[in-house]
């Protein structure tokens, strides 16, 4: 009995000869949640009674996997790691939840997050901080932080994210996992705790790029009650993962990534980072790619993190005002309506997510409005239109998915230095723009790992999955879990 | 004195089988939560999904009230904190709304008056609150209701104009079929922005608001309050405060709610979850093939192409229905003054008498319009023909076969009259002598004693002028 760290294709095989059953892979996902939690604290809830299975087989049938708890699930406690919703216990399924059970996928726990999905870190969950499985003194990163840690660990073999800045691909990489999610619209939103609608994506951590593209094949298609999501492209994304990419273009940013930049800044593990990332570009070279460094202006890129906090923020002061413990959640104590809603939000959000609130609030005022939202709308579409633009000629970004490996509990970041607002930033490009982007492990900087992001054409899934697939194979990260967790 | 400036924002839930961002149903029901679902709630995670009817609704309501459609579709979210208002933010239409500057014709006491549109979007209703002194309850099922908000151009002078103009809003929306427009099931609301200014002054005065009056008589009579109440504190030298107030149905006056210098942001932006679709002119014309010819248009039409009165016109025109019945009856043959007669005679009388809409009746426009044609051809005496129609709406036959079966059809031949006439003479000689030595108005009793001799088949017309010329000759 040990599967939990193999891959969907090795588990389904071992499904089908018999050789396991899948109430016994749910058993050994179910230890192992237990096992790690207290350490760990991949999970809000950990199910001990297996869902019943009425589903037709699938690639996904009796496979166990963890899912955000900002997912809705009907029954089961769904708290998006916040005091407000600690005790809320939804009254319908996500469409994402509804797939992958309709698929015979096994649920095995909701995985903690930073609360409402704000954040980065992985320390803001009201149930406390999530660890890195490579170093239990570094984060995972957030906001998907158990759904990261819980593959890292090999607890299950892919669990569900979402994703509105780099929530997936940045604690994908520093797990050391692949973190992927699909054009905006691919999988239905419906039932995933809003942050950011316009930046929001579901996405999910496996330990191979083909587990991603069997998931997405499962996960993808039109939703009625989700506006936004597109018709079926009619592919299975997993049927070309293999196609020959001799001929693909990739470029990369100068700016962010040339060694000249960052002459003053004598962090070594940045250096060490950029220079495994040329080593990369050499590999993707020698498998067939074309690379080339493409130069963006740099205020442009200075202005993407501005721009993203300010959209987001706003978005999420929005979309979070649901919570005032009238309809659902925890009730304030009051006198007066105004009271209630008033102590039900003070005392039900953590620090960070009030800041957050506070500032979407100042952003969408009147007299801010166009300078702080609407202007940073005019930074997205210029850069959504920059890299439309890079795309007719490219068939893909390849960046550094970090400028560095997790960071230690207590880090001080210099949120005004090159390397956060633009190496550490550019992956919302993806959400921005709505582009497939996807993070894949890449090699290891002190030991632990570290990532690399391809970001495709939007639509294009299928290419950024093949392309990411290809790379995969030469660099043979394939298929890991954290070292010496086993 | 002072002039009146009123405008008036009003809304009205549109009548669609679902609710315009879920698929609960659209119903009134007295049975609280019960048309609830998980996106009505505002549950963390739900979506809205744009109810298409409710699209085509408001932009065909838009287009009746000649108005300015948009190119595409697109809805934004008003941001405020209040109970009723699950999702914490209410969508409705800023930027892109379904129409703007458009107008509607109103006539009061005979004189047109074009009343400006602002604009007119769509949004979802709020659910409902229901206080208790110590505590209140929600009621959901109001919660995502469609609901299109007008608003007019501060252009009314008087109640008497903004009743008016009320009623003629009300008859667009019953006559495009878009709502039931009933004010005491809360399905038309309105709140009204009155100020009073100097006679002869171009400046305006100062605006008051007052909220959710919840039925026409009420608007009126909270209008006619306020103008004596700001006339009031102007004539005494006062300043009128700015501010909402709310009208008191009781006591028949306005109470101030707010102060309106603390003015809410509502923090206005586009909504994320519902991408724009476009409106091509295609889609635009199918709706608008649809929109009959409104009140208005309508009476103006009887007046001068039928010579009906103003009075009748709008009788003709209160329902569409009744419109249609007697537009038919005209494409039918029939004399248009003697079909607006017997419709707002005979029929309409027969309606309220036993509650029914003219859609009920057994009494078809043709069957009607032959019933006409047989006075005009005076198959029938008028009287008759009104005894026949009573006789048909009551007894459900066909007018032709009730004067079939009661024998009943008019005497016009000279020789059958002359006869009768002649009997009568010979047996009034009295009477006769009463005419001839000036006592003209005897000739209706010897009409009468012919009707009776012919069972009241003689054609009265002629009778009498039978009677006349046979006494010249005695």
């Amino acid at each position: 009995m040990d599967y939990m760290d193999k891959s969907i294709d090795e588990i389904r095989k071992a499904l089908d000869n018999n050789e396991i059953t899948s109430e016994k892979l749910f058993k050994e996902a179910n230890a192992l949640a237990h096992k790690y939690q207290e350490e760990y604290n991949c999970f809000v809830t950990i199910l001990d009674e297996k869902e019943e299975d009425t589903s037709n087989k699938t690639i996904l049938s009796g496979i166990p996997y963890g899912l955000k708890d900002n997912f809705s699930t009907k029954g089961i406690l769904t708290t998006a790691s916040s005091n407000i919703l600690k005790d809320y216990v939804p009254v319908y399924d996500a469409t994402v939840y509804k797939k992958l059970k309709q698929a015979g996928a096994v649920l095995v726990g909701k995985t903690v997050l930073d609360e409402l999905a704000m954040g980065g870190t992985g320390t803001t969950a009201h149930t406390g901080i999530v660890r890195n499985p490579w170093d239990k003194t570094r984060m995972i990163g957030g906001s998907s932080a158990g759904s990261a840690a819980a593959v890292a660990l090999g607890i299950v073999p892919f669990a569900i994210g979402s994703d509105t800045g780099d929530s997936v691909r940045k604690p994908a990489a520093f797990g050391g996992v692949v973190g992927f999610k699909p054009t905006y619209g691919r999988i239905s939103r419906y039932g995933l705790f809003a942050f950011a609608s316009s930046l929001d994506h579901v996405g999910y951590f496996t330990r191979n790029v083909k587990d991603a593209a069997y998931i997405t094949d499962i996960l993808k298609g039109q939703d009625e009650l989700d506006m936004t999501s597109l018709p079926d492209d009619g592919k299975k994304y997993v049927d070309t993962i293999d196609n020959e990419i001799k001929g693909r273009k990739l470029f990369y940013i100068k700016e962010a990534v040339d060694l000249e930049n960052y002459k003053d800044n004598d962090d070594p593990e940045l250096k060490e980072t950029l220079k495994k990332f040329y080593e990369t570009i050499e590999l993707c070279k020698q498998i067939g790619f074309e690379v080339e460094g493409v130069s963006i202006d740099r205020k442009l890129l200075n202005a993407l993190y501005p721009s993203y906090i300010a959209i987001s923020c706003a978005e999420a002061t929005s979309n979070n005002a649901n919570l005032t413990g009238i309809p659902f959640g925890s009730r304030g104590d009051g006198k007066s309506i105004e009271e209630i809603m008033f102590n039900a939000r003070t005392n039900g959000f953590s620090e960070l997510v009030k800041r957050r609130f506070v500032l979407g609030s100042l952003i969408l005022q009147k007299e801010n409005q166009e300078k702080l939202f609407l202007n940073a709308g005019r930074v997205r579409r210029m850069i959504v239109d920059k890299m439309n633009k890079l795309f007719e000629k490219y068939d893909g970004l390849i960046m550094p998915t970090s400028g560095g490996v997790a960071p230690k509990f207590g880090d001080k970041t210099d949120r005004l230095s090159d390397r956060y607002l633009i190496l550490e930033n550019h992956l919302v490009i993806g959400n921005f723009g709505g582009f497939p982007s996807i993070s894949i492990p890449s090699g290891f900087v002190n030991g632990l790992p570290i990532s690399i992001n391809i970001t495709g054409r939007v639509f294009e899934d299928d290419v950024v999955l093949n392309m990411a697939y290809k790379i995969e194979e030469k660099l043979n990260y394939k298929n890991q879990i954290a070292k010496g967790v086993k | 004195m002072y002039k009146v400036v009123i405008g008036l924002e009003v809304h009205c839930e549109l009548q669609t089988n679902s609710k315009v961002f879920s698929s609960s149903k659209n119903t009134y029901s007295s049975d609280p939560n019960s048309h609830v679902s998980a996106v009505d709630l505002g549950l963390p995670g739900v979506l809205p999904v744009t109810n298409e009817e409710a699209v085509k609704k408001a932009l065909k309501s838009a287009m009746a009230l000649n108005c300015k459609t948009p190119d595409e579709i697109l809805f934004d979210r008003k941001n405020y904190f209040y109970p009723d208002l699950p999702k914490g933010f209410q969508i409705t239409q800023v930027t892109k709304p379904m129409g703007k500057n458009g107008y509607l014709m109103i006539n009061v006491d005979g004189t047109d008056k074009k009343v400006g549109i602002r604009q007119l979007h769509l949004e979802e209703d709020t659910a409902s609150l229901d206080h208790y002194g110590s505590y209140s309850l929600i009621d959901y099922n109001r919660s995502g209701i469609p609901l299109i908000e007008i608003v007019t151009e501060p252009c009314m002078n008087s109640a008497e104009e903004a009743l008016a103009f009320l009623e003629a809003l009300r008859s667009v929306f019953l006559y495009c079929e878009v709502s039931e427009a009933k004010s005491d099931k809360g399905q038309m609301r309105c709140d009204v922005n009155i100020s009073l200014m100097e006679e002869n002054s171009t400046k305006m005065g100062t605006k008051v608001e007052i909220k959710n009056i919840n039925s026409f008589g009420n608007v009126k009579e909270a209008i006619k309050y306020e103008i004596k109440r700001q006339t009031e504190i102007l004539q005494s030298g006062g300043t009128v405060v700015q501010e909402t107030r709310r009208y008191d149905d009781e006591d028949m006056k306005t109470y101030s709610m707010r102060n309106k210098v603390d003015a809410i942001d509502y923090k206005y932006y586009v909504e994320p979850n519902l991408v724009p679709v476009k409106l091509s002119n295609e889609y635009l014309e199918e709706i608008r093939k649809e929109i009959p010819p409104l009140q208005y248009e309508r009476i103006n039409k009887y007046m001068t192409d039928y010579g009906l009165s103003r009075y009748d016109a709008t009788i003709l025109v209160k329902e569409k229905a009744i419109a249609e019945y007697f537009e038919e009856t005209i494409k039918e043959g029939a004399d248009p003054k003697l079909s607006s007669n017997w419709i707002t005679s005979v029929i309409l009388g027969h309606l309220n008498k036993y509650e029914l809409s003219i859609t009920d009746i057994f009494v078809t426009p043709k069957m009607l319009t032959n019933l006409i044609k047989m006075v005009n051809d005076k198959v029938i005496s008028s009287k008759q023909g009104k005894e026949v129609l009573y006789k048909a709406l009551t007894e459900e036959k066909e007018p032709a076969v009730i004067v079939k079966e009661s024998g009943m059809k008019q005497i016009v031949d000279d020789n059958v009259i002359e006869k009768f006439v002649l009997e009568v003479l010979d047996e009034n000689p009295n009477v006769v002598l009463q005419y001839k030595n000036g006592k003209t108005n005897v000739i209706d009793f010897l009409v009468g004693q012919v009707m009776k001799k012919s069972r009241g088949q003689a054609n009265p017309a002629m009778t009498m002028k039978m009677i006349k010329e046979q006494i010249e000759k005695r």
